[in-house]
């Protein structure tokens, strides 16, 4: 009966370990998060292609690689992300208009390269052009169908579900050697 | 020529509307230099390449032709007046004869009246495979003047 009770006891010890160490692993992840939204000055650094509106050149699930440098000029061709305001969901187009001002007030128009048409549709109601505050980034480098798994993720919760359930589990039950 | 009508596009107040028709011969096999040359009113751009730019990491180039120029209302002005897409692949010699704009040269305001300097250039964003995007100008522009007065006959 001892022994059963030492063996629980130590049980308890190494599950608390393996806790920390995951809790270590998360905030570690976190800091590089938060990291690389200080270093590009962009809230969103990466972001996943959410549209085939910019094919041929990405398609849904790819993806892109942020910056926001304040001092970045906004120049026609550049590929932009953006939010409309009220929206949370980041559009990635390319600025096709741009009309700056002597004191740095930008105004610029966005259309999408597999688009007919520009971005007006897809302003708020009465809004013609984009602003500085719109932005989230540029598009600075681009990886192709990485970003799939969070598409999926989102489309199916259950597998979200699932990877979670098997990550946890994973980590509560490996032994370090 | 130009006309100042109700920018049809998006915002309701009149402001100048221009159009540049134009010549494009491009060769984009080797190199990043262009060359403009101006015709009366029509436009050669010849791209003379030093290296190949389509490499196994280039999956497409997308060329856009921008006017860019100053007015009273604002410092500085960019308008993309015509793109294309070239995947590796195609045939990278361009001849494009006569072409019009693509999209509607709209200005905000009324500053193509009388605007003797509009530079247009070629640029072009490489999209490769996997990595950086980046954006290469075309070296080589051509100053577009335009006329003092408003045409107000002769449609598009």
């Amino acid at each position: 009966m001892d022994l059963f009770g030492d063996l629980r006891r130590m049980n308890k010890r190494q599950l608390y370990y393996q806790v920390l160490n995951f809790a270590m692993i998360v905030s570690s992840a976190l800091m590089i998060w938060k990291g690389l939204i200080v270093v590009t000055g962009s809230e969103s650094p990466i972001v996943v292609v959410l549209s085939g509106s910019m094919e041929p050149a990405f398609h849904r699930g790819d993806l892109l690689f942020l910056t926001n440098f304040h001092n970045d000029p906004i120049r026609a061709g550049e590929i932009v992300v953006f939010k409309v305001e009220g929206r949370d969901i980041p559009i990635v187009h390319r600025v096709i208009k741009v009309h700056e001002k002597g004191n740095g007030n930008i105004k610029f128009l966005t259309k999408g390269d597999n688009n007919e048409v520009d971005d007006r549709g897809l302003y708020k109601e009465g809004q013609n052009w984009l602003e500085k505050k719109d932005v989230v980034g540029r598009a600075r480098g681009f990886l192709p169908y990485v970003g799939m798994v969070t598409i999926i993720m989102n489309d199916y919760p259950k597998f979200k579900y699932a990877l979670l359930a098997v990550m946890g589990a994973y980590v509560l039950l490996k032994r370090e050697s | 020529f130009r006309k100042n009508v109700e920018d049809f596009t998006g915002p309701r107040e009149r402001s100048d509307l221009g159009f540049v028709t134009f010549d494009i011969t491009a060769d984009i096999l080797n190199g990043k230099n262009a060359r403009l040359f101006k015709y009366n009113m029509v436009f050669f751009l010849t791209l003379i390449h030093l290296q190949s730019i389509f490499d196994w990491n280039v999956k497409q180039l997308f060329l856009y032709l921008s006017a860019e120029y100053s007015t009273k209302n604002n410092a500085l002005n960019q308008v993309v007046l015509w793109d294309k897409i070239m995947l590796r692949g195609d045939n990278p010699r361009l001849s494009l004869k006569d072409m019009k704009s693509k999209y509607f040269f709209f200005d905000d305001g009324n500053g193509l009246k009388g605007n003797r300097n509009i530079t247009l250039t070629l640029s072009w964003n490489v999209v490769p495979n996997a990595g950086i995007l980046p954006l290469v100008t075309g070296s080589g522009h051509v100053s577009v003047p335009f006329p003092d007065t408003y045409e107000t006959t002769k449609s598009y």
